[in-house]
Order: C-alpha cells, then sequence, then structure tokens
C-alpha cells in the first residue's frame, strides 16, 4: 500500500488517463481507491496488475474476472455463485477471442486416486459445457483433471477442501487476435 | 539388470536325505485363529562367504515378517552342526523348543555365490523336503536368500511364497500443493530400488505386468493426463494413447499382458476402455453416464471389476470381457474403491471409505464376506502379493505436512506393518514372484 499526497494524487489521475488503452475501468479504479486518512488521501488500488486497461491479460482474468470456482463435497453442480464467475469468464473469452482456456478440475484429498481424477474430470466438464453455452467456441476450452493431486489449501480440514474442490479456468494466448 | 538365479536340484544333497515324511509334516496352518507364531531355528550359515550372514539375516527377516514365524534367539542356539550335512541333533534343538531349523552354507567363487540349505522338522526329527542349492550373482545375493525364504515359507505354510518378487511404487517428495512424483521398482523388502522415471512430470498408479517385465501409468508428460508403458529392463517409456481431448488413466494389464483396461474420458464423462497394448487398438467396455473407473482383471482374464458412481455413490461392479450389464457385488455403507483381484482368484480387496475413515478389506468375488483389514484417516489402493495372502497398500497422514507411506497387512488382519523405506511413497503394485 502507498500514501500519496493529494496534489500527486491528482498527478497519478491524469496519467493513468492518458495511459489508458480504450479500455473504461481506469475511471472506476483510479477514483475508487482514495480515501482520506489523516494527513492525506490514501491509495488502496493495485497499481501493478488489471488497472492500466490491461484487461487482455491472463491477470486481469485470474484477478478480477475470477479463475476458480468451487464445488460442493463430491458435487458436480454448478452453484449459483460459480455461474455467476461463469458467466464473467465467458464474456471475457467472448470478448478475446486471442485467448483459449484449459478447465482445470481439482478434487479434495478424501477419495481415492482414480475416483478423484473422474471427479474432477466431471467437474472440468461442467465447466466448459457452460461456457460453452455462454457462446465460447468449443475448440477454445480444453479440459483437464489433477485429481487430488495439485491441492490449493494443504490441511486436512473442511476449510481447506472446500477450497481444493475447484476447477480453475487457465487461459493463454493463441497467438492471434487479442 | 538381474539374471534369473539357477535353481539346481542338487543330487548328491537330496540322495543323502531322508524320505520326506508320507504323513503329517511340520505345517502352519495360517487361519484366523493362529496366535502362536512357529519358533524356527536359523543358526549362522557356514561357509566363509562375507555374505553368509546377510544372506541368513534376509532369510531370517523375510520369514519373521509374516509375523508367522518366531526366530530362536541366537543365544539359545547351543547346537548348531558344527558343518553344513552334519547329522541334527534333534534333542538339542528340542530343549530350545524349535520346531523347524533351517542349516545353510554359503560358498562364493569371483562374483558367483552358490548357497545350499536344508529345512529340519525338529519333532519329527527328519528333514523336510529336499536340499536345495542356489546359484547366482553375487551381486543379486538378496535374491538368493529370498528364494530360500520362499522355499521355506512354502514347506512349512502350504501357500505359494512371495519373497523373490518386486514391487512398483511412486515416491513423493516436496510439498503438498506442488508434489514431485518418480516412480521406482523395488524388492518386496523395499531393498535394491530402481528409478523408472525422472521428475519432470507428474505421474501415477505404476501397474505390473503379469510377467514382471513391464508398467503401465499414467503420465502429464504431455500436460494431459494419459497412458504409458514402460519397459523396465531398458527404462524406456512410449505412450498408449495420445488424444488430446480424452483423458486416459488408471491402466492395468490383462493377464496374458496383451490387454490393457484403463479409464478413458470424454466431454467430462470417464468409461472404462480396453486396448490391444501392442496396436493400440481400443474399444469401449463399459459406458455410462456415471463415473467408472479403477479397472482390474479377474486372473483368468475373463472378468473386470471396477468402481461406479451409477447408484449414486461409489460401488463395486463385476463385468464380463465381451461386456454386458454389469453386476453389482458390494451393498455396504460407504464408499468403495479401487478394487484390486487376488491372482488367487478368490478375493477382491478395495478402499472403503465409512465417514472420515478409510478401510483397505477384502470380499470374495460375490461380494459376500466383506472383512476390514485396517483403518485410518486415508488407507487406499491396495495391490495383492502374488500368493495372495499380503496386501500392500498407501496409507497417508493428515495435516499439511502428512506424508504417504507403504504398509502391508495379512489377509487375516493380523501383522500391520509399514515398510522400511526413507522417504514417502504411494501407489504400491506387486509384481509376480520372479522365476
Amino acid at each position: 500500500m502507498i500514501a500519496w499526497k493529494k496534489p500527486a494524487a491528482a498527478a497519478l489521475l491524469l496519467t493513468l488517463a492518458a495511459c489508458a488503452q480504450p479500455a473504461p475501468p481506469v475511471t472506476q479504479t483510479v477514483m475508487d481507491p482514495y480515501a482520506n486518512a489523516a494527513g492525506g488521501a490514501l491509495y488502496q488500488g493495485d497499481l501493478a496488475g488489471g488497472t492500466l486497461g490491461a484487461e487482455a491479460t491472463p491477470q486481469y482474468f485470474n484477478n478480477t474476472v475470477g479463475n476458480t470456482v468451487l464445488f460442493a463435497a463430491n458435487q458436480t453442480a454448478l452453484t449459483s455463485e460459480a455461474r455467476t464467475i461463469l458467466a464473467r469468464q465467458a464474456q471475457w473469452l467472448n470478448t478475446h477471442t486471442g485467448f483459449n482456456a484449459v478447465v482445470q478440475g481439482h478434487a479434495e484429498e478424501t477419495g481415492t486416486r482414480e475416483y478423484n481424477l473422474a471427479l474432477g474430470a466431471r467437474r472440468a466438464g461442467a465447466v466448459q459445457e457452460y461456457l460453452i453455452a455462454q457462446g465460447v467456441s468449443p475448440d477454445r476450452v480444453r479440459t483437464l483433471s489433477f485429481g487430488k493431486e495439485r491441492p490449493r489449501e494443504v490441511c486436512s480440514d473442511e476449510a481447506c477442501y472446500a477450497q481444493n474442490r475447484r476447477a480453475v479456468t487457465v487461459v493463454s494466448a493463441t497467438g492471434a487476435g487479442s | 539388470m538381474l539374471r534369473s538365479l539357477t535353481l539346481a536340484f542338487s543330487m548328491a544333497l537330496a540322495a543323502s536325505l531322508p524320505a520326506l515324511a508320507q504323513d503329517g509334516p511340520l505345517k502352519i496352518e495360517i487361519t484366523d485363529g493362529v496366535t502362536e507364531p512357529m519358533a524356527i531355528a536359523i543358526p549362522a550359515f557356514h561357509g566363509d562367504a562375507a555374505v553368509a550372514q546377510q544372506i541368513r539375516d534376509v532369510v531370517a527377516a523375510d520369514l519373521t515378517g509374516t509375523g508367522l514365524f518366531r526366530e530362536i534367539s541366537r543365544d539359545a542356539q547351543v547346537a548348531r552342526p558344527g558343518s553344513f550335512g552334519e547329522a541334527i541333533a534333534y534333542e538339542d534343538w528340542r530343549a530350545v523348543n524349535a520346531q523347524a531349523l533351517v542349516s545353510a552354507e554359503v560358498t562364493q567363487g569371483g562374483d558367483a555365490i552358490s548357497v545350499k540349505f536344508r529345512l529340519y522338522d525338529v519333532y519329527a526329527g527328519q528333514a523336510q523336503g529336499d536340499g536345495m542349492q542356489f546359484d547366482a550373482r553375487a551381486t543379486d545375493w538378496r535374491r538368493a536368500a529370498h528364494k530360500i525364504a520362499d522355499q521355506i515359507y512354502a514347506r512349512l505354510t502350504g501357500e505359494q511364497p512371495y519373497f523373490d518378487s518386486r514391487v512398483a511404487f511412486v515416491q513423493e517428495t516436496g510439498p503438498k500443493d506442488a508434489r514431485i512424483k518418480r516412480i521406482g521398482v523395488m524388492d518386496y523388502d523395499g531393498q535394491n530400488i530402481l528409478w523408472m522415471t525422472d521428475s519432470a512430470s507428474l505421474v501415477l498408479a505404476p501397474q505390473f505386468s503379469r510377467d514382471g517385465r513391464r508398467l503401465a501409468y499414467t503420465s502429464f508428460d504431455s500436460g494431459f493426463p494419459q497412458i504409458r508403458v514402460l519397459d523396465i529392463a531398458t527404462v524406456s517409456s512410449r505412450p498408449l494413447t495420445q488424444d488430446a481431448n480424452s483423458m486416459a488413466f488408471s491402466p492395468r494389464f490383462s493377464p496374458d499382458g496383451r490387454w490393457i483396461v484403463y479409464s478413458r474420458e470424454q466431454g467430462g464423462n470417464t468409461d472404462i476402455w480396453l486396448m490391444d497394448a501392442a496396436s493400440g487398438a481400443q474399444r469401449p467396455l463399459v459406458q455410462s453416464p456415471a463415473i467408472d473407473t479403477a479397472p482390474s482383471f479377474s486372473p483368468d482374464g475373463q472378468r473386470i471389476v471396477f468402481e461406479s458412481d451409477r447408484s449414486g455413490n461409489p460401488q463395486l461392479y463385476v463385468v464380463g470381457i465381451n461386456g454386458g450389464e454389469p453386476s453389482r457385488i458390494s451393498f455396504g455403507d460407504g464408499r468403495y474403491g479401487s478394487p484390486a483381484w487376488s491372482p488367487k482368484g478368490d478375493l477382491i480387496a478395495f478402499t472403503k471409505q465409512v465417514g472420515n475413515q478409510f478401510h483397505i478389506a477384502t470380499m470374495r468375488t460375490d461380494g459376500s464376506g466383506e472383512k476390514t483389514l485396517t483403518g485410518s484417516f486415508l488407507d487406499e489402493s491396495p495391490t495383492w502379493a502374488p500368493n495372495g495372502r499380503v496386501v500392500m497398500f498407501t496409507r497417508v497422514a493428515p495435516g499439511g505436512n502428512g506424508q504417504p507411506k507403504l504398509h502391508s497387512v495379512d489377509i487375516t488382519g493380523r501383522n500391520m506393518r509399514p515398510l522400511s523405506l526413507d522417504f514417502a511413497a504411494s501407489d504400491p503394485s506387486w509384481g509376480p514372484l520372479m522365476p
């Protein structure tokens, strides 16, 4: 976090506006982070990623769109929260056609290795199906399962398991378009 | 690589032995009721070969490791014969309550060793079976020891032996969220480890072919799970599946080595397919909208047991290799998985999850006689000793630093023991008894 004095903050606003490519979020992201604090305004934004009109980056997709949806134990059905995130993913993919996606399905550590590979595949498949239904071309979305091999959190409690029952959409530039 | 041991019945030895007892040879019956191990004396081996006592120690470790034998203390052994072949002072061995006695001699010439042994029934006062001689390269001394222990085990239990066998496994290193895995092959007791893959890509669940020469396993080296087959002698592998739009995993060989049964995923759904191991030609065996995975062949190659959640949660099913409607064989509470058909054909071992506990258990092939052998936070991936009497499996400790370890357990549920390895390991596959 960086503290800015008011005059500097005003200059920053100009700079950001000047740099911004057609993308609209600049106004939002620059205005939003300023808050009154004793001795001056406090910058609370993220200068490094996603705010400089760089929507067309995997970082923006991961951090702002949201690359991960979670599942209930032993379930592969998409929750309404997951569908909200996937709708944003689909919108981003439909806008940024120079990117393809690999959906990685995961499972928690309880369960056998083989079943969890199949369970992760089914979760990835559910995400793929949703993205395609939202208009993403089928040939841009592949799936993959890691089963229980790549947990995000490593404890052996429900708090971690809930984070590990997931599907992660990984986008990468195809080298054309974008 | 290992060379076959020369197994020679020495005519001279056999000729000097008393006739094999015709009735009531010394035998330990392995039943659920057995609690008292047989007392066996294994005095220092004769001969001046440097490895003589190491071989003795491995023979003793093999036998006592089964839980079926108890070694007579070396201190109590006052009656060791002065030389191999000398008359046995049975009275002295009876005095220390030995039931069986092993006498052996190891000679070494250059890089070859020769091991002769005899087994005696102390109370009957006679030899049990013929004397035998094993010739091996000096570097294969552990195999020679396992061969002797196998002979003793088979003669005293009436079961097929299993000590001279190998186990494929996955070594695990690194943190739990970025585990590094590689495949190794070792003797059944954790010795003589040979590495089969490097650590460059994620590998899972190697499975031995019945002849012990190949491993089928799941590899992420293309970025997507695919099946590879590895030749152990040359440590070279090749992909069997390469379809980027279809994951392939959990392969197992048919008993004749000609087929590989495996899980194939398409559009998120996992089914069971058969593949010609030579040509790679594939055909579906079990197709349903449910998850069908973890197939394992019966030893006659005619049936396959697998795991499916078509009933709502994972249960075990059996299907013939020509397809048809699978029949469900598990009906208990809990989630059943990773079945493995015993090489004897009589039992199926599997993983069972009940609440927060995992168990290794067995049942008859029709689903009757379910018997729980173990229980812990996470026990899985059972594999059978070649004689169908012992099951090895993975036990994972809970928590962020929890590591997997290999354990074995007798099918009576007794003699649960960790394998002595100085690293974390999972996914054992027990290979055949070596020739």
